[in-house]
């Protein structure tokens, strides 16, 4: 046992969970905290210019480095500040421990300055809210957010510290492990239900891997494509799926969804659906009822409530999806061999499915178009790089062009679908990986919306590259109101400012404005290569609509290739 | 659509009554009453819920509650192997002598206790099965209620067998 205060516990158990950066920014509710950490030599702290951004960034640094990460806020604003980033990391699993300062507890429900009732507001949006109300219990606190924000399906955790909690001095120990009697995430899939699994892969004709976010959470890639090859079976992925098999792999089919590509063909004609760590979100299956209505669905998912959420699983299994994609790969090896699958005939129609639709997902040469864009940002980023995502068309413009081609190599925020997301995210993906480039496709909408941390980036040397797909609009409800609202553009035109390369300068960043494809693939070789953060302004037409999609409402053949 | 009873064994700690009441709010299921109290563990509270939905929405309640980490089980009774027991306390209003001494019978006849008496009133406490409580409620009526108090629901599973436990 060792005395000392809260705050010192805190930064001491953080230290001991492996963290070695802290996004934040600092107020009244949390100064005990930032006084430790004034000293401290082993943490990074990254000053952020909005608490949104510590949330993004930490989510990011998740996302790219499979690690927790912590951001940091003071009570009331600061942490209200948060729920946003806290929200995007909730919807999508993303293991992130928030810590915010709260008002002395004499002070609670007193209405005192800067109080809120952050745990009340962020209970919806995570997966465990603490506030310890003693000093002593600030290492198991922490102990047992870490645990619970890394284990089972991921989420995140927060911590509120009231300041007197983080002030006082008490005897510490600090726990090598949990107690947690209602938290056991099951891992090992139960095998009568591997069996039937794997007597339904083999006996079926044209079986479809569907692969989400589950298989990163996992690790699952080479499991993924294991199977797939045994089973010689098409994948394709969820929005958050993306990346978990690399997409110049022969049997990946790409995207299903919204903005699917030809995998929403592919996928209508499976007869036995292999869902991986998916949630079956509605923008992946369309309208449930008309979700492949005749296929068989076994659905592998960590948490068991997912189960028959929206789409009734024929064989669920509940387990760890690396877990479950072996012992069925084990038990399928086990029945027959591999040679005795044959799948030629389902493969070559896939293929000619594939072929037929690539057309359509053609770019018109030499035109300064956003597909263009995306696809010459792939020829020129290497083979390991970050794609981080905004939200909107460019996000979906990626989601059709851009194939990522290693784990975390696509990072978008798909649940919430948060504008903004995607700068403060690169930063923390870059802090993850500093040795890999990393690149945000914005939108002008989405950039505006968190573009101050720009300051961030430069003043902690973050260098990204940030290509804003400028159309002066808000382009994906633009969309929306063109097909579906006979062009009532209602209060989405943005007005093409500021001028991005100014914006840039102004914080000491590199600005280049493009407006033909040669200059872009200058501009984009040069940033790669910059050790500072760049902002490409690519000037794209408005009117450009992010095609094929589905409908809102429609089901996955009712997919529109063409304006 | 039809009630089913789901009883969570949860950790006994502040705001997990909350949690548990605030999820059901957002994900839109439908309670009809929720109990809680202490259990033979001092550690342990024991919630008792009426969920109205079909067979879906109740596994769904059932799972995402269960993900709650203070909620230590999650089960569903069965109400034709359960003991289900709800405590009613109504305060009546007795014009008469005449009046009171049905109140009397009546309550007599539902085993139920007279708690307390004025001039011009009675408070009378009868526990049993929903159906029991309304059926006594109806009886009252007819004098007048003047203010009527319910638990909502507690249950255990009968014999040997314990709660049935999801998955």
């Amino acid at each position: 046992m060792v005395r000392m205060t809260g705050a010192k516990a805190l930064v001491e158990s953080l230290k001991r969970e492996g963290v070695r950066v802290v996004f934040g920014l600092p107020g009244g509710a949390i100064l005990p905290v930032y006084d430790i950490l004034h000293d401290e030599t082993e943490l990074r702290h990254i000053l952020v210019r909005h608490e949104q951004c510590a949330a993004h960034m930490a989510d990011g640094y998740a996302r790219a480095s499979g690690r927790v990460g912590v951001c940091m806020a003071t009570s009331g604003p600061g942490a209200t500040n948060l729920t946003t980033g806290i929200a995007t990391a909730y919807m999508d699993s993303s293991p992130v421990v928030a810590i915010t300062g709260q008002v002395p507890t004499s002070m609670i429900g007193k209405d005192a300055f800067q109080e809120a009732d952050v745990v009340g507001i962020m209970t919806p949006i995570t997966k465990h809210c603490f506030q310890p109300r003693s000093a002593k219990d600030i290492p198991r606190v922490v102990k047992e957010a870490f645990y619970i924000a890394s284990t089972g399906r991921p989420g995140p955790v927060l911590i509120d510290l009231p300041r007197d909690v983080q002030q006082l001095e008490a005897d510490m120990e600090f726990p090598e492990n949990v107690k947690l009697p209602g938290y056991n995430p099951k891992l090992e899939p139960h095998p009568l239900q591997v069996k039937k699994a794997a007597k339904l892969l083999i006996e079926a004709e044209r079986p479809f891997i569907l692969a989400g976010g589950g298989v990163r959470l996992s690790g699952a890639y080479m499991e993924l494509i294991a199977i797939a090859e045994l089973l010689q079976a098409p994948i394709g992925t969820t929005l958050m799926g993306k990346g978990t098999v690399p997409e110049d792999h022969p049997l990946c089919v790409g995207g299903v969804g919204m903005h699917g590509g030809v995998a929403n063909k592919v996928i209508c004609e499976a007869d036995v659906i292999l869902a991986v760590g998916v949630r079956f979100s509605d923008r992946t299956t369309g309208r449930f009822d008309s979700f492949c209505p005749e296929a068989k669905i076994i659905h592998i998912d960590i948490d068991s409530a997912e189960i028959n959420k929206n789409i009734r699983a024929h064989i669920p299994i509940v387990a760890d999806a690396k877990k479950a994609l072996n012992a069925i790969r084990d038990e399928i090896l086990c029945c027959t061999s591999k040679s005795n699958i044959n799948r030629s005939e389902w493969i070559k129609r896939v293929k000619e499915t594939v072929e037929a639709a690539k057309g359509y997902l053609e770019c018109e040469g030499g035109k300064l178009t956003a597909p263009a864009v995306i696809r010459e940002m792939r020829r020129l980023m290497p083979r390991n790089s970050i794609l981080v995502t905004e939200v909107g068309q460019n996000q979906m413009w990626a989601y059709l062009h851009f194939k990522a081609l290693m784990p975390s190599g696509y990072i978008t925020s798909g649940g919430l679908g948060t504008m903004g997301f995607g700068f403060p995210a690169s930063m923390g993906a870059k802090i993850a990986r500093p040795d890999l480039p990393v690149v945000d496709l914005a939108g002008d909408g989405s950039f505006l919306m968190t573009e101050q941390d720009l300051a961030t980036s430069i003043v902690e040397d973050i260098p990204v590259t940030v290509v804003v797909l400028n159309n002066g609009v808000l382009g994906m409800v633009a969309q929306w109101q063109r097909l579906f609202y006979r062009r009532r553009y209602s209060h989405v035109h943005l007005g093409r400012i500021p001028d991005f390369v100014k914006l840039a300068e102004a914080y000491g960043a590199d600005g280049v404005k493009v407006e033909n494809l040669d200059d872009f693939k200058e501009a984009f070789t040069n940033a790669l290569r910059n050790d500072v953060t760049t902002v490409i302004d690519v000037l794209i037409d408005p009117e450009e609509d992010v095609l094929p999609m589905i409908p809102p409402g429609g089901s996955l053949k009712d997919m529109i290739w063409r304006r | 659509m039809s009630e089913h009873i789901i009883a969570a064994i949860v950790e006994h700690k502040p705001g997990v009554l909350f949690k548990i009441t605030n999820l059901i709010r957002r994900r839109g299921f439908n309670i009809s009453s929720i109990s809680v109290g202490s259990t033979e563990n001092p550690d342990l509270a024991r919630i008792t819920m009426v969920v109205t939905g079909d067979e879906t929405t109740i596994e769904q309640v059932a799972k995402q509650l269960q993900k709650i980490v203070e909620v230590i089980r999650i089960s569903r009774l069965n109400p034709s192997e359960s003991v289900i027991r709800e405590l009613l306390l109504v305060k009546v209003h007795v014009a008469d002598s005449r009046a009171r001494s049905d109140i009397v019978s009546y309550t007599q006849i539902f085993r139920g206790r007279i708690v307390d008496v004025s001039s011009d009133s009675m408070v009378i406490e009868v526990t049993g099965g929903s159906n029991k409580i309304n059926a006594f409620i109806e009886l009252m009526r007819q004098y007048g209620i003047k203010e009527l108090a319910r638990t909502g629901i507690t249950a255990l599973a009968r014999g040997e067998r314990g709660s049935r436990a999801l998955d």
